[in-house]
């Protein structure tokens, strides 16, 4: 019922982070809260139905967590927008401030920002539980009484209080606005703002309180070096002048306004907050004083990196299989069931593949957002950033992008949503530009593949392939680093933000918040960029399908008929003659068929041979087809018209063609290549055939296309180079941008062609082949 | 009058001025980091170049480099 729906009135719950907001608002939306994206911006927002003791319905909003509503740039912003309803978001008709009753103070001063704007508010007051554990008390009447708004106490995990914080919400509802608040802005500073207020852009809706609240809002959050992008000049420009006009009076504004909550809070406190010295903390310092050491700590976080690493890695390669054996399996009953054709190939390789394309990625994502889950949950991931903060720093990273560039040894894809973890967009998108760099487990059947080429197995030292393997994984990450402190001094350039980070105490995790963050999580992949990943795979596969016509001077179907009528033939005269033993012997089984027969076993050998070497010739005879095919696809033209550009780093255009293919997946370079040397699509990186073929192939020449030097410039590429479309794909979901992937496509590409052309071309000056 | 950076761990001191950025001295007030304010500091990490301090009930983390803007008094 989509219309009562949009008709259901509006509540947002907002509150500072790791005050149990979200466990609060999953307990009220039941499981059918929907995730979408602010318009513009990769933030989420997260809506679900509720209902009110009179049974009518609403519709919560979880508000991202702050710590205030003053902002330094667009993606903090969103905060006050949502709650105050600008620009294009709808404004609430309640708030809910949820507060964490260990740390009041820090909680009430955003909750005094809200208040502030006049619309009517409710608190919730959480982690009640962990006060009275310690004998401490919170008269919430009094507080109720103080602050002039309901106040509630829930506790989210056991659902106490729910039903309690509706009913406020629903008295709140009757109210078209919030009380006045009970604090006044000092008529000295209350002068100073007034031209602030007057600048407000109209579509802010500028009246009454609101306007103060709002100029407040602005005083506080535009400076010479924020990151707002959609702020009117005449505002900020009005902002910089009152600011400068008080400062030349001795008067640092922002600074008197925040002290004027704070005086506010800190009389108002007393009389309904017994104990403010709590000693929450208590647990947590112990568990720190490990946790954090230089030596223990660091070793605990190693370990559990290794965990990370490790699931992703290896545990999650059964659930790949289970996937991928799924998805073979639908396909081929869906080709049993279907008449052969185009259609069939197009709903079992273009649309069944695709989709086996996209939900490959599903175990990865899970694995890798259940760690993080239980490591934010828990307080772990503050420490991760603390931990990692300096190395991370020298390079331009947040010290959060640890564990993404981490995860991205396993898949870029996971990791590239992994960045949301962060807050700032540009430390976002600098983490987001240069895990694509690292080594991927879908490089590693190509780097198999042609290291084996290049130093086959009982050539070279013996450590010879391992330290090639070893030297590429060094060689990704470093220059993954250096790329991005190249990148933060110049394209993704920002001020330095410095480092405030709030350590909170270890907590449990919250299982049915992190079970239900997991299934928003895949889903968000699947509709966002599984559609686009999906489209992807189908074009590509389509590439390298179409047009079926070989373009050879063999005459394929002229070929076919007369070995199948050879093999016709062949086979009536061997069951004419020897009956059953002829059919064995047609299934290759002769040699067990010859025994047995005794006598005639030089009769059925004599039939047999032939017919084994014609099954032999028909598939050769497909594979040459197959082969021939692929090379006139149009996947097949693109990679002859790109030798030229790839003639410079020692490729030829079947490896231009595998270079396409890769687009797909890079593994998928591998079945290509088996494909255009005529081994068939089924070819791996262990396949010996494969090996031998590429170790012996000639140019047109006579010379070895695979000479040691092409081998190592095909790696220095595929190290390099984002040929990966899911990646492209995640990053323009996450970045909600086309420019941001093509800029990585560009940078990776013209980076990969220096790099190989360095090598290839300095390796032949060299006098190396 | 020192730099916070200096504090030593469950000496009583006081916030006194800040500096630095004007994003970096409103976040630090925002979150209760006002003249006159106690603090305390719980410790220095040398693995990250960090040191964890408690104002109002709530820790908060910061590097070295930055707590040099922040003055406390101790008695």
């Amino acid at each position: 019922m989509p219309t009562t729906a949009t008709r259901a009135p509006l509540v947002a719950i907002a509150g500072n982070p790791n005050t149990g907001k979200t466990t609060l608002f999953n307990a009220l939306t039941g499981k059918q809260a929907k995730v979408a994206n602010y318009p513009g911006i990769t933030v989420d927002r997260t809506e679900g139905p509720g209902r009110l003791p009179s049974g009518a319905p609403v519709r919560l909003l979880d508000v991202p967590g702050s710590y205030s509503l003053s902002a330094r740039s667009e993606e903090e912003r969103i905060s006050l927008a949502a709650i105050a309803g600008l620009g294009p978001l709808e404004r609430p008709e309640v708030v809910v401030v949820v507060l964490d009753a260990t740390q009041l103070s820090r909680n009430l001063y955003m909750a005094m920002q809200v208040m502030e704007l006049g619309l009517p508010v409710v608190l919730a007051l959480t982690m009640v539980d962990t006060l009275a554990d310690k004998q401490h008390k919170i008269d919430v009447e009094a507080m109720s009484a103080a602050l002039g708004v309901p106040c509630v106490e829930v506790t989210a995990s056991k659902k106490a209080g729910l039903d309690d914080l509706m009913a406020a919400v629903e008295g709140a509802l009757e109210h078209e606005a919030g009380p006045p608040v009970p604090w006044v802005l000092p008529v000295e500073l209350a002068e100073r703002v007034a031209p602030i207020e007057l600048a407000l852009p109209a579509a802010w809706d500028p009246a009454g309180p609101r306007a103060q609240a709002l100029a407040l809002w602005a005083l506080l959050s535009l400076d010479e070096d924020d990151e707002h992008e959609a702020i009117e000049p005449g505002l900020r420009a009005e902002v910089e002048r009152v600011r400068a006009a008080a400062e030349a009076d001795g008067l640092n504004l922002e600074q008197e306004v925040i002290a004027w909550r704070y005086r506010f809070i800190d009389a108002a406190e007393p009389s309904f907050n017994a104990a403010r010295e709590t000693r929450v903390h208590e647990r947590s310092d112990g568990l720190d004083k490990l946790l954090l050491h230089p030596l223990f700590g660091f070793a605990i976080f190693l370990a559990c990196m290794t965990v990370v690493f490790q699931a992703l890695f290896a545990w999650a390669d059964p659930m790949i299989g289970w996937v991928e054996g799924a998805v073979g399996a639908l396909a081929t009953f869906t080709a049993s069931v279907m008449p052969d054709g185009l259609v069939e190939d197009l709903l079992v390789d273009g649309l069944i593949g695709g989709v086996g394309a996209v939900v490959v990625f599903l175990p990865q994502i899970l694995l890798l957002f259940l760690f993080i889950g239980i490591m934010e949950d828990t307080g772990y991931m503050s420490r991760v950033a603390f931990i990692m903060d300096r190395v991370m720093r020298s390079v331009g990273l947040h010290g959060r992008a640890f564990v993404p560039m981490l995860s991205s040894f396993a898949c870029a894809v996971p990791a590239i949503m992994a960045t949301r973890t962060m807050e700032r967009r540009r430390d976002k998108l600098l983490t987001m530009m240069v895990v694509p760099l690292m080594t991927c487990s879908a490089r590693l059947p190509v780097y198999t593949l042609l290291i084996a080429v290049l130093v086959p197995v009982g050539t070279g030292g013996p450590w010879t392939q391992g330290l090639l393997m070893a030297a590429l994984y060094v060689f990704s990450t470093v220059l993954a680093l250096i790329v991005a402190g190249v990148l933060s001094k110049t394209v993704i350039r920002g001020p330095k933000v410095p480092l405030i980070l709030e350590m909170p105490p270890y907590r449990r995790p919250h299982w049915p918040s992190i079970l239900r963050m997991l299934r928003q999580r895949a889903t968000v992949f699947l509709r966002d960029a599984g559609s686009v990943i999906l489209v992807a795979a189908i074009i590509i596969w389509a590439l390298l399908e179409f047009p079926r016509t070989p373009n050879s001077e063999r005459d394929f179907a002229g070929e076919r008929q007369a070995i199948e009528a050879q093999l016709v033939a062949d086979a009536d005269g061997a069951a004419d003659e020897n009956g059953l033993t002829g059919a064995d012997g047609a299934t290759n089984e002769s040699g067990a068929a010859a025994d047995q027969a005794g006598a005639s076993a030089a009769d059925s050998e004599r039939l047999d041979m032939p017919m084994a070497a014609l099954e032999e010739a028909l598939v050769d005879l497909e594979r040459d087809e197959t082969a021939a095919q692929l090379e006139n696809s149009y996947g097949g033209r693109i990679g002859r018209m790109l030798e030229p550009v790839i003639e410079p780093l020692g490729f030829d255009w079947k490896m231009g063609i595998g270079l396409v293919g890769a687009f797909a997946a890079r593994e998928v370079f591998v079945g290509t290549m088996g494909v255009i040397y005529g081994i068939g699509e089924d070819a791996d990186e262990g396949s010996p055939m494969l090996r031998d073929k590429l170790r012996n192939e000639q140019r047109p020449d006579g010379t070895k296309a695979y000479t040691p030097l092409v081998c190592l410039s095909l790696l220095v590429f595929f190290a390099l180079a984002c040929q990966c479309m899911s990646t492209v794909a995640m990053v323009g979901r996450e970045t909600a941008s086309w420019r941001w992937p093509t800029f990585l496509v560009v940078y990776t590409f013209a980076l990969a062609w220096l790099a190989s052309f360095v090598v290839y071309q300095g390796g032949q000056l060299l006098g190396f082949t | 009058m020192h730099p916070l950076a200096d504090l030593q761990p469950d000496t009583p001191a006081r916030l006194h001025s800040l500096d630095g950025d004007r994003s970096f001295q409103r976040r630090l007030m925002e979150l209760g980091f006002l003249p006159g304010t106690a603090v305390r500091m719980i410790r220095r990490v040398p693995l990250g170049g960090l040191i964890e301090l408690e104002v109002r009930c709530c820790r908060v983390t910061l590097r070295l480099s930055e707590a040099r803007q922040v003055q406390v008094t101790t008695p």
